[in-house]
Parts: structure tokens; sequence; C-alpha cells
């Protein structure tokens, strides 16, 4: 269920006729009718099939590995090990980063001395099928040495800790100075202290990790695999030993990503299989691959003081996070620096102190995953503010509504907010939406949370994001979009069809979109970050432009009006206030053709670029724009077996303009079920360095009979920085979700469970204490 | 060692001659013969990506061997109906905004049809919940699913059942 609110869009003078409307999209069919050909769906003659050999242990020294047996098995075209590959490096870096340099600590391909993580890969086998291969991988001798680990962020701090990675296992740190936060508690009539936990999170998107590679007739390591950034291929090639131009990578829609196939994943051994066989190699995760082969979302320590007149205004905060990065560095300091931005959440707080560190361990290492440190961060700050209302005795809603944050206030880097903060209207909806209080019943009790939520959309501006796309108009009428995007299932392709036509008066169905290959789509940047609308969005929008701009202007011709007189729907060129004047959009396009107007346009779009922040306060600019909204949920908590129930489920949000609203209402109902897990049944438990849960039977993802019908409801402040004002929606939808779940339990019970997830443990020993 | 045979397979309506080894899977038969909406999330029976039908029952294809389903009719998400005549699920799925990333879908249209195929044609929500429980899906919560197969079995009993 969804509805959409419009804002300023009434007041509007513009008339959208593509745009804003809840159009099947336009990969719908294939997807439907199981036509859609991903990545692990494609096969080629003489493939070869790989497997990847990983270690047993987490922390250790490879002594020895002796590959002959399986080299000799029949079938077997090619094993890989460090003799091969002579130490040679993968990038754990974010593809395309312009800015500083940072802690360089970059992974071995395959272990070259020291294991860091339990399922680093050690080795890498091709063999005629499948079965050949696995076989191949139980040939493989080797002898590790166990060395002494730290799986503890807390641990690994400590002097004389083993270290994992740098001199002191700290990968990154930020911190925020603002304002005077000693004089701020001094001011607060109640100071409320507690510390937040979270978890190990997989993304368990459904289709694992694959890619098919071949080395055509120029040399070039072609790379067909599932993944979020096609723009690793330079990575790819540094890593292999080739020039940028000698790899292109096809993606293909993606199976869902999450954040975790932002990262490279097989893309490296397939190049370097298929480099040293010449032949195709096809290389597809099982599931237990895949909870061993890409990076998992950070647990995260997180104490917070915050200091409070009685009236409820937030006078100081003081934050200190560590988070658990893992046993190679990856993305942890981006992770960790949003962390730190949305550290206080939607709030106004002049006076604030944030100290934030990652630290790596010998536990499976962490990276990107929808929410991106801002999750984590909100899971602390909502708590608190909860915390606080019931110390205040004020109205939770009430106590957020007198801290949020208006346009133009200082958010916590000490920049002015530009766009709409619709805090308050988003968490007054989801609140309402709620309706009726379903009543306690016996054992049964009932409890409503509520969360609300700052999270960016748009890359780091000192990353200098681009984003590249080209429109172009056919001689039949039909219009096409080119751009390097990827689509990993939001309908990222879809909304960049709509927008273009809408621009150039065709319907949706008229537009194709050639996406997501680096050899001849102009390169997009990654979709992550929620940026993929706001980016190239934006690009197509001015290359639309820039396309619908000339037609109209030989058509004005035409018709003999002034230019600004024309527009176009339906595929028809018209006079504005004389539509039966018209031509055919076709008929257009060949005057313009046969005069040699260009049809088309390549447009880069830029966003702000601009210095690092001062690393002493925290200070200065670090993303384009924020999305703000709030999740309102009702549970049910039986207190005799600690289960707990989702009754009922509201996010909304503002977005600025949804360009697509059921696209929209999907990314704000499956946020919805993704922090439920969150909250409530999703862990991966590593037991000194070993993982304990390897498959979906014991990784529990929200089912059909877990979930309620979400209601996503939809408002449009059309002041975002993203195309016709939209903002971004896909990490926001998740962000509130879990803390709004733990504050409706802590409604139920009358107590608060600090550490996620809610399991049906944790409830009946919190009410055994309460209890006592 | 593993007997291989020829056997005969009724697919999507159309009849293959195939050797299989007695320890293959269908989900391994169906994707080696091209039908390649037939998805691998999982091959434990844990995610429902692989599910097809045997005669009117969704079956998890990664738990089935081959072997077994020789004399009945195999249905994957493409053989229930085409672009050109698509089955009420289908349309449902696309109109609802039912797929995201789409990979779960074919196994949850499997999973539907089933459901219809089992007179379940106007199903409550507690009904779908069931008959949907096997299939995971992390991209949509499920909540334009269960639009998408109300409104399919909508159509299918306005129509008289199931196709
Ligand atoms: S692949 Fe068969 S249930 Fe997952
Ligand atoms: S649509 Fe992606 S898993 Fe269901």
């Amino acid at each position: 269920m969804s509805e959409t609110i419009a804002g300023s869009r009434r007041g509007a003078n513009v008339e959208f006729r593509q745009v804003g409307m809840a159009l099947p999209r336009i990969d719908a069919p294939g997807k439907s009718h199981g036509k859609t050909r991903y990545a692990g769906d494609h096969v080629m003659p003489n493939m070869l099939h790989a497997k990847v050999l990983r270690s047993p242990l987490a922390s250790a020294r490879l002594r020895r590995i002796d590959v002959s047996k399986a080299r000799e098995l029949p079938g077997v075209a090619c094993v890989l090990t460090r003799e091969e590959l002579s130490g040679r490096l993968a990038p754990t870096d974010i593809a395309g980063q312009t800015g500083r340099k940072r802690l360089a600590t970059d992974q071995p391909i395959l272990v070259n001395d020291r294991v860091r993580y339990q399922g680093e890969p050690m080795a890498l086998v091709a063999a005629e099928t499948v079965v050949i291969a696995e076989r191949a991988l139980e040939l493989i001798e080797f002898d590790l040495e166990p060395l002494p680990g730290v799986y503890d962020p807390f641990d690994a701090l400590k002097p004389g800790a083993p270290i994992v990675q740098g001199t002191d296992n700290v990968v990154a740190k930020y911190k925020v100075r603002k304002g005077d936060t000693e004089a701020g508690f001094a001011a607060a009539d109640v100071i409320i202290e507690n510390t937040y936990c979270t978890q190990f999170i997989e993304h368990a998107f459904l289709e694992p990790e694959v890619g098919l590679a071949w080395v055509d007739e120029n040399e070039v390591i072609n790379i067909r695999v599932s993944t979020q950034v096609i723009e690793h291929f330079r990575f790819i090639a540094d890593a292999v030993g080739v020039p940028h131009n000698k790899v292109r990578i096809l993606g293909s829609l993606v199976g869902g990503g999450f954040g975790g196939k932002e990262d490279v994943t097989v893309e490296i051994y397939l190049a370097l299989l298929a480099k040293a066989t010449n032949r195709p190699v096809r290389l597809c995760y099982t599931r237990e691959d895949s909870f061993f082969g890409h990076g998992k979302r950070h647990p995260f320590t997180l104490t917070h003081r915050t200091g409070f007149t009685r009236q409820g205004k937030i006078t100081a905060w003081k934050v200190d996070m560590t988070a658990d990065a893992g046993g190679y560095v990856f993305l942890s300091p981006y992770v960790l620096l949003y962390a730190t931005v949305a550290a206080p959440g939607p709030y106004r707080v002049d006076n604030l102190h944030v100290d934030a560190r990652a630290v790596a361990t010998n536990n499976m290492f962490t990276s990107a995953f929808r929410g991106f440190g801002a999750a984590q961060a909100c899971i602390a700050h909502e708590q608190q503010m909860d915390e606080a209302a019931k110390t205040l005795g004020i109205d939770r809603l009430e106590l957020r509504r007198r801290n949020f944050l208006r346009t133009g206030d200082l958010i916590a880097t000490g920049v002015p907010i530009e766009s709409a903060v619709w805090s308050d209207e988003c968490m007054t909806r989801a609140w309402e939406a709620l309706g009726e209080r379903t009543p306690d019943d016996g054992p049964i009790k009932i409890g409503r949370g509520v969360a609300a939520y700052q999270q960016s959309y748009g890359r780091i501006t000192w990353l200098h994001d681009t984003s590249e796309a080209w429109v172009g108009i056919e001689m039949d009428g039909t219009v096409v979009v080119r751009s390097g995007v990827t689509d990993i299932g939001a309908g990222q392709v879809s909304a960049l069809a709509q927008i273009a036509a809408e621009l150039l008066g065709v319907h949706l169905t008229d537009v194709a979109v050639y996406n997501s290959d680096s050899s001849t789509t102009p390169l997009a940047g990654t979709t992550t970050a929620t940026r993929a609308l706001y980016m190239t969005g934006n690009a197509v929008r001015l290359a639309a432009e820039a396309v619908r701009e000339r037609l109209l202007r030989r058509a004005a011709q035409e018709f003999e009006v002034a230019h600004g007189k024309v527009d176009m729907a339906d595929n028809r060129v018209f006079v504005a206030d004389h539509p039966e004047r018209s031509m055919a959009l076709k008929d257009l396009v060949a005057v313009c053709a046969s005069e040699g107007v260009h049809r088309s346009e390549l447009v880069m779009f830029r966003a702000p670029f601009t210095g690092e922040i001062d690393p002493e306060t925290g200070q200065g600019r670090v993303h384009p724009d924020y999305t703000y909204g709030a999740q309102a949920v009702e549970v049910a908590v039986d207190t005799g077996t600690g289960e707990v129930t989702v009754l009922k489920s509201v996010g909304a949000h503002d977005v600025g303009l949804a360009i697509n609203p059921d696209a929209v209402a999907g990314q704000i109902e499956g946020g919805a079920a993704q922090g439920q897990g969150y909250a409530l049944s999703e862990e991966l438990r590593y037991e000194q360095g070993q993982l304990t849960s390897t498959s979906f039977s014991e990784y529990l993802i929200p089912t059909a009979m877990d979930v309620p019908e979400y209601k996503a409801i939809i408002l449009e402040s059309r002041s975002g920085v993203g195309p016709f004002g939209a903002k971004g929606i896909g990490e926001p939808a998740l962000t509130p979700v879990a803390p709004a779940i733990a504050n409706a339990v802590a409604d139920a019970i009358g107590v608060r469970i600090f550490d996620l997830p809610i399991t049906p443990e944790k409830v009946v020993n919190a009410l055994q204490r309460l209890g006592n | 060692m593993n007997k291989t045979k020829q056997i005969t397979l009724l697919i999507n309506g159309r009849t293959h001659r195939a050797a299989v080894p007695a320890n293959e899977t269908l989900l391994e038969t169906l994707r080696g013969l091209g039908y390649f909406e037939v998805k691998s999330g999982c091959e434990k029976g844990d995610c429902g990506a692989c599910a097809v039908l045997v005669d009117d029952e969704a079956v998890d294809s990664c738990l089935t061997l081959t072997w077994t389903v020789k004399t009945q009719r195999v249905t994957t998400v493409s053989g229930l109906g085409t672009i050109e005549d698509p089955h009420p699920l289908h349309t449902a799925f696309i109109e609802r905004g039912a797929a995201q990333c789409g990979f779960c879908t074919p196994g949850l249209i499997i999973a539907a049809e089933s459901m219809l195929r089992n007179d379940t044609r106007d199903p409550s929500l507690d009904d779908m919940r069931l008959a949907l429980s096997g299939n995971l899906c992390r991209c949509t919560g499920y909540t334009k699913v269960f639009d998408a197969v109300t409104a399919a079995a909508r159509v299918v009993r306005e129509e008289g059942g199931p196709k």
C-alpha cells in the first residue's frame, strides 16, 4: 500500500506527463516472464568452471601450499596460487576515488603469507566441470600455522594486541568538535548516557556473486559480471597487470546488491584465469561462498551522552563509536565518516563532540551495506531519543519535534542544510497511519515505536563525482539512452527512461536504455550511495533537455511561432496554445536529420566538488544533500516466548519528487523488511573469527510469514538536488526501521534491549531481569 | 559409479530427450537445457528461487532429482504464458511493480500459481503467506507481491480457473 503526498508540485509551473506516474518499469516484463538474462545465465563454448580455495582459519601464516596433485587431476586446466601471482594486490578502495590517499592496505589477491580472516582466498582452480574443480580444491595441500588473532575491536585497541592492519589496528578515525559541549552539558537539566550495539549483517541478495570472462581477439579481457560498479575495470586491469583499456566490464541486471556487490567480487579471479588459460571461464559462488566472499555490515558500539533542558531542548551531545572493520580496510573509512556525519541524526545540535574509529580484527572484513554507517548511527540516536523522552516525561514525538533540524540549520559538520527538512511531517504522517492501537491480549503486549533519520544521497563531495549519459532520438521517433549505470533492482534504468520520455514527448515504452557496458556506454559511476538517480538522472535530464531544445527550435520554425510556444507529448509536436497545429515527432526528426540538426547529446553531470573536512573539527561539506523521513511501527511481544511480531510498519519519506511512485514505494517496503530483519532476526555470528551461520536456514531473513503489509507514504518537497527536485530513497528507506522496532519493543515490555538483534531469548532475559 | 540414462522430459509442453546422471538435480538439468529462468539461489531448498511446477505442485528443483520427474509435466515461469499471451500472474507482477531485482520472481510466480491451482482462488493474506513462505525475496518486503497475487487471483477467478 502506498500513497503520494505532493508538496510544492501542486504549485509548480510544470505539468508532468511521464514523470511522477506509477508506470510499470521497463525491466518488469522480462523479469516477470523469466526472460531476463542475469550474469550467471550465459555460457560460452569451451568454457571452464572456476572455484576458490579459502582459508579455514581466521588468523594464520600460510607455510606451504602444494597444488601438484590438483594440477595432475584430469580436466583441471589451471591452478593459481601466490607462486604465480607474486604478491599482486587487489584494491579495496572506492572505484573512481579522486580524493586523498588513505591507509594503504590493499589485499593480496591470494594469500601471500598472512591470513587475516576466515575464508580469505588461497588458490584458484579452473576445470572442465564444476565437479572437477571442486575435486581439485580437495587435492590442494596446505599448511597453515595458526597465529594469535583478535576478534573484538576493543581488544584490538589494547596495547600488545595482535596487529592485523597498520601499526595499531585503527584503520580510520573521525571526529567532530562543534560548539562547546562542556558548556552545553553544564547547561543541561538532564543528561542521558547509554551504549548501543549492532551486529554483523549479511546482504543476502538472492543472486550469488557470478561472472563469465573471456579474452577476445584484441587481447581485451571481457567480464560479464553481477556488479554495482562497472568502473572497477581500472582496478581489475591494475591487479592483473594490463592497461586500463584492455578490460571490459559488461554488467547485467543485478539480482540484488545492497552494497554487497560494490567491492570487486569475482572479477579479478576470472580475469586471471581467462588470461592464464585463454579460454572462457565462469565462476558462480555457491550460497556458502557468498557468505564468505563479500564484506559484511559493520557492527558498531555507540556510546551516547546527551544533555537536555527540562523542556526537552538538546544542549550538548557526545558520541563515541567503534566499528569492527574486520581483516582488511575496504570501505570502512567511508562508512565511519557517514556514521560520524549522521551521529546526531536529524536534530539540531549546537554543541557536538564525536569520536569515531574503525578497528581491524580477524573477523570477516566489513564494507558497504545499504545505510552505510548512517543506519548504525540511527539505531543509536533514535533509541537515545526515546530513552530521553522517558526520563524527561515528554511525548516521544514531541521531544523529536522540539529538536528537528530546519532548512538553514547547521548539520553535524557545520554546513547548512539547503533542502527541505520534512522530518516532522514524515513522522506525524507515519505515526497517524498506524491507526487504532491494537489492544494487549494477556501475555501479548503491544508496543509502538518511531524513528527519524538523516541520510545522505550522492557520494562524498571530495570524491569529485561525475556521471555521463547520452540521449538520442531515432528516425522513427523512438528514444535511446546510453549510460554505464548498473541496475541493481531498484529500477535505476527505468527511471532514466521515464525522465527521457518526459522531456522528449514520448511514452516510456518508446525508450530503450543501453546500460552498464564499460566499452560502449558513457561512464555513469557507481550504483551506490543512493546516487544513481541523483547523478545519472541529472545527466539524462540535461542530455534530453538539449535534444528537446534543438527539436523544439526547429519545430517553432516549422510552425512559424516564437520559440517557447511549442511543446511535445504523445509522440507529437504541437503549438502549445493551438494543439491542433501539430506534427508527428518522427516527421520533425526527419526534417532535423535532413538538415543535420544534432539529434543526440552526451552530458557529464558534476556533483558539487569540495575539499576535505577539517580533520580536527570535522567541519565542512561532506555530501551533496540529505533525505529526511521516519518509520512508525506497531509490534506484538509475546512475553511468554519472547517472540516479536511486527503488526504494522509505515515508512514516510520526503523523496523530493517520485519519478516513479511505485518504484519508490517498493524501496520503502523492501527497506522496511530489511530493517525488520536487522532488528529482530539477522546476525552473522563469528566465534573466534569462525562464521557459524553459512546458509539461509541459519541466517534468517524475513519471509512472507514474518511481514505485515508495509505502508509507504511518499512526500514530495521538490527541494532535492536530483532531477526535478528529487532526493534519494534507496538507503534512507532502510535506515529508520530497526530503531523504530527497538523502540516499539521497549514500549511494549517496558525495558530496553540495547544490543541488536532483539531475539526471543534476549526478550525473555530482559523480562526476567525486570521481574527481579 | 554414477549411472547416466536417456530420459524423456516434458518441459513447458516440449519434449526433451536428454542423457541425465542419476544424481543430477532438476535445477541442473533445466539450466543445462537452457531454461535459465530457473534460478539458483542456494541449492539447499532454502530460497525457492529454483521453484518449478511438477504437474501442479511447486517444488524446489534444486532438491528434486531429474529421474524422479520423468513422467510428469514440468513447468517454469516461462511456460505459464508468453509476452503476447501472458498469464494473469505475469501481468499482475508487471503492473503492480512486484519484481525489483527479479531474481526471486520466477519462483514466486510458480509458488503462487501452485496455490491457485490448488483451488485457493480467493486467497487471504495468510493463504498467500503460507504459499510463498518458501520463497525468499530480499528486495520487495513482499507487499507488492501480495498485491500482485491478489490481483491475479481475481482475474483467474473471473476467467473461471487457471489456464
Ligand atoms: S536454489 Fe533451490 S531452494 Fe534455493
Ligand atoms: S525482487 Fe530481488 S529478491 Fe525479490
